[in-house]
């Protein structure tokens, strides 16, 4: 009889509210093999990896069996490698100001009682698990000294050598992502680790947007879409195309938004070359009214764009040129940009874009304080008044300047962000996420705003992972892929499925 | 034709169910102004609640001691004795708005007490002169913070508390470790002897300022920054202020105002002595915090440090009167700032802030 597999799961569901998360999934993994799982914005695999790891808990009826026992979902988080399971997320769960032998036995130091850790053999042990994997760390380094692909390494090892020490089974290893922000020779470097756990018997999960890395190391691949399981295929006889298409799907009426045309007029806010970090050389340029689309997949480096035009972080290079004036972007700060028209709204709702603990009034009223005083200074009864007015035209709910900011919901309060940034009437607005996190009904007045400032001419720049907003948005998207433009859409090739295709392929072109 | 009439009944329809969502979004957006009576009294209360104690606490040993408790002089004195304790939590009170600790205040007092009686008594410059360099150099103090706060990224609990401990050393030098007394009869009389209904100008002077502190953060586009700039300093960068000038000039403002309360304290007293200052942290921390739990809860606020020092001095008063020893100030001042901090706890616990 041949042993049991790694991992079943069966009819696996998950629901939020009124939507399914995920459909009644399966997922069998094999020992020793790695296996893939693919699926774009919302299809459900990061759901599904956190039910894993004890996040979420699953509709009734899902069972669960890792290495042929029955295991109750969700498996508690100290369970969890007792049983053979270890996680590697993209944020690796180092701390950086310790010591790499430290971080390496974090867990056994953290809950064992010995009173005279020997430091030396701790070294020494350590430095024999490195040579193992055949891994050049100093176990004296301190973390946060090792590049981005180190500390990745030594997460990894840091699962797997658990593993060996807890369980006696040879484990099933999630990795989350594990590689979007890692350069093209780091990745090697980590896939050669995942196949040497994999042939001391380690299964491993390996969660990814890239097609071309899964192909590259995995065995089989499961794709989800809208929460359903799509298919699990042999990794060896399935093309890119393959992939492609069973992530994005076709068959169905592809969901067209407002194809909307591109305004006429000449462009007036040109951004060249633009270096920032994860992001650049990259080069756009705007016309009055027009809302541009900036997105790819994670890691692309859209989202920093957006934040060095404002200055909200720091750019290498690059300059912006709006009428009359040019500014280089490495020395832009948010006041310089602000002084010249440039708004910035970023995806923090609470941690950059508004303060929970003041009132809405205050936190809206901000850019305009100047604009708000009378003879004889600020009158909070006028900047509540101000507020009032500016809630009810963005439609604020419930409209009352004087609750603080975090006791409104995600939709209204960003509601109430939009309208403090648009009320400076910007020449320039960029957007980080205006929806995130935000129900229906506030998505489209946020996106009636956006296009109502557009109209009076503004210029607006939108940078979003979320394909449908950017298909019935924007008149023109550019793809991102490590930090460069692979392709401009627009017209009828902007579609939610046309961005999500076009996201998906950006890789390839790039690599 | 009878599609026409479907559709109309569907219009009608829709039209009705639009008219039904507007009453009931009409319902929602007055609703909290139906639940406002009960969280008015509670702001009530929270508001007015430290004034109400004040006047309790004055009621309660005047029963023991109606002569010395219900006697004008003794608030009149009262007052003008603590009026540097005023200045001291107001100078305080700003660089907490934005967010940093500034621990040296006591000791610039000190100091800017110390420089005004040596340069008036052993260099015979004018008082006038004196005060103003003492100013200057509190301002000094408060840039040396800024510096090593901003520049070098330093929590300002670490470089305050190095830097007030250092000029404690530099007033030690400056007097050789002595009193020295014999200050201009000018400033004694501007400070304590000259009065206004019955109460010494100094406490006058802490007024104007606590008035002109209050305006600034009540009626002032400065005000509003310099709170986003404490609350929440990426949200303040990202809205266009310059958060390090903001801080900086806190942490000067604070320097020049902890000097003023110097000049106030050598006034009170025509002399300096190197270490009786010091003193004078602690009541100035409590002072600050307790004030922030009223008249504008959960913010530093002028009217409310102001209210603060005077109900914990009356306190000090009463027990005195009532014949404790000089101790009961020290559990007084220790025991009200930990309570103050305690409720100003409770208040952000009702209401989520930060």
């Amino acid at each position: 009889m041949t042993a049991a597999p790694a991992l079943e799961l069966a009819d696996l569901s998950k629901r939020f509210g009124g939507a399914l998360a995920l459909d009644g999934v399966s997922l069998e993994v094999r020992r020793g093999e790695v296996h893939g799982l693919l699926g774009s914005n919302g299809s459900g695999k990061s759901t599904l990896i956190k039910i894993l790891a004890g996040f979420h808990q699953p509709e009734p009826g899902a069972t669960c069996r890792l290495f042929g026992a029955e295991v109750d979902l969700p498996i508690p988080a100290g369970r969890a490698r007792e049983l053979g399971l270890a996680f590697v997320h993209q944020h690796l769960g180092l701390i950086p100001s310790l010591t790499v032998t430290e971080n390496l036995r974090l867990s056994a130091l953290a809950t064992s009682n010995a009173w005279a850790i020997d430091w030396r053999w701790e070294h020494d042990r350590a430095a024999e698990v490195f040579a193992r994997y055949d891994l050049a760390l100093d176990p004296r380094a301190e973390v946060g000294a090792l590049s981005a692909v180190q500390q990745a390494l030594l997460a990894i090892v840091r699962a797997a050598e658990e593993l060996k020490a807890h369980s006696g089974e040879p484990g099933l290893l999630v990795l989350d992502e594990p590689t979007p922000f890692l350069p093209r020779a780091g990745v090697e470097q980590l896939f050669a680790l995942v196949r040497q756990a994999s042939a001391e018997g380690a299964a491993v999960i390996f969660v990814s947007h890239d097609i071309d890395e899964v192909r590259e190391i995995t065995d089989r691949a499961t794709i989800l879409r809208d929460g359903r399981l799509i298919d699990t295929v042999e990794t060896a006889a399935t093309s890119h195309e393959g992939f492609v298409e069973r992530i994005i799907g076709r068959g169905l009426a592809a969901y067209h938004g407002a194809t909307k045309a591109r305004p006429r007029a000449e462009t007036t806010v040109e951004v060249e070359g633009l270096e920032g970090p994860g992001v650049g050389p990259v080069s756009f340029a705007l016309a009055p009214g027009e809302i541009l689309g900036l997105t790819g997949l994670i890691g692309s480096g859209a989202d920093a764009a957006a934040a060095c035009v404002y200055g909200a972080v720091r750019a290498s290079a690059g300059t912006l040129r709006l009428p009359g004036r040019e500014l280089r972007l490495a020395e832009i700060t948010p006041k310089a940009a602000l002084a010249e028209g440039v708004a910035y709204l970023p995806a923090d709702r609470l941690g950059q874009a508004g303060v929970g603990s003041l009132p809405v009034g205050e936190n809206v009223s901000l850019p305009v304080l100047e604009r708000l005083k009378r003879r004889f200074g600020l009158f909070a009864s006028d900047v509540t008044a101000h507020a009032r007015r500016l809630g009810a035209e963005a439609g604020v709910k419930p409209n009352v300047p004087e609750l603080p900011l975090s006791a409104l919901s995600g939709g209204n309060a960003q509601k109430a962000l939009v309208a403090k940034w648009l009320q400076i009437s910007p020449a320039l607005l960029l957007l980080d996420e205006p929806t995130q996190g935000v129900d229906v009904g506030a998505r489209q007045d946020i996106w009636d705003a956006i296009d109502r400032a557009a109209a009076e001419g503004a210029a607006a720049v939108v940078s979003s992972t979320d394909y449908e907003q950017l298909a019935m948005l924007c008149h023109r998207v550019l793809v991102f892929s490590r930090g460069r433009v692979m392709v401009s859409l627009e017209g009828e090739a902007l579609t939610k499925d046309g961005i999500a295709e076009a996201c998906f392929r950006s890789l390839s072109a790039a690599a | 034709m009878r599609q026409d009439e479907a559709a109309r009944a569907y219009e009608a329809r829709i039209a009705a169910l639009e008219e039904r969502i507007r009453a009931f979004e009409a319902s929602l957006g007055s609703a909290p102004a139906a639940a406002a009576p009960k969280r008015d009294l509670t702001g009530w209360a929270e508001r007015w609640g430290l004034l109400v104690a004040w006047l309790l606490l004055i009621l309660a040993i005047g029963a023991f001691k109606p002569d010395q408790m219900f006697a004008w002089r003794s608030y009149a004195s009262m007052f003008g004795s603590n009026a540097m304790i005023v200045v001291l939590t107001l100078g305080l009170m700003i660089p907490l708005t934005t967010g940093d600790f500034d621990l040296s205040v006591a000791s610039t007092m000190g100091l800017s007490s110390m420089l005004i009686a040596v340069l008036n008594v052993q260099m015979d410059w004018t008082i006038t002169g004196a005060a103003f360099m003492a100013l200057l150099i509190g301002g000094a103090i408060g840039a040396v913070n800024a510096f090593f706060i901003l520049w070098f990224g330093i929590h300002s609990l670490i470089v305050t508390l190095g830097v007030g401990y250092f000029v404690n050393g530099v007033i030690l030098w400056v007097s050789n470790s002595n009193t020295i007394a014999g200050v201009s009869m000018d400033l004694v009389d501007a400070v304590i002897l000259t009065r206004f209904l019955g109460v010494p100008l100094g406490f006058w002077y802490s007024a104007v300022l606590a008035v002109a502190v209050w305006w600034v953060f009540q009626h002032t586009a400065l005000g509003r920054r310099l709170l986003f700039v404490g609350r929440g300093r990426e949200v303040a960068r990202l809205s266009g202020v310059d958060v390090a000038r903001m801080r900086a000039g806190a942490l000067v403002a604070s320097g020049v105002i902890a000097a003023f309360a110097g000049v106030l304290y050598t006034g009170m007293r025509g002399a300096a002595d190197p270490s009786s200052a010091l003193a004078y942290l602690l009541p100035a921390f409590a002072a600050a915090f307790l004030g922030s739990t009223t008249l504008y809860p959960g913010r530093f606020n002028a009217p409310g440090a102001f209210v603060a020092v005077f109900f914990l001095s009356t306190g000090i008063m009463g027990l005195n009167f009532l014949g404790a020893d000089s101790f009961v100030q020290n559990l007084f001042y220790g025991g009200g700032l930990v309570l103050a901090v305690s409720l100003s706890q409770l208040i952000r616990r009702r209401r989520p802030m930060d």
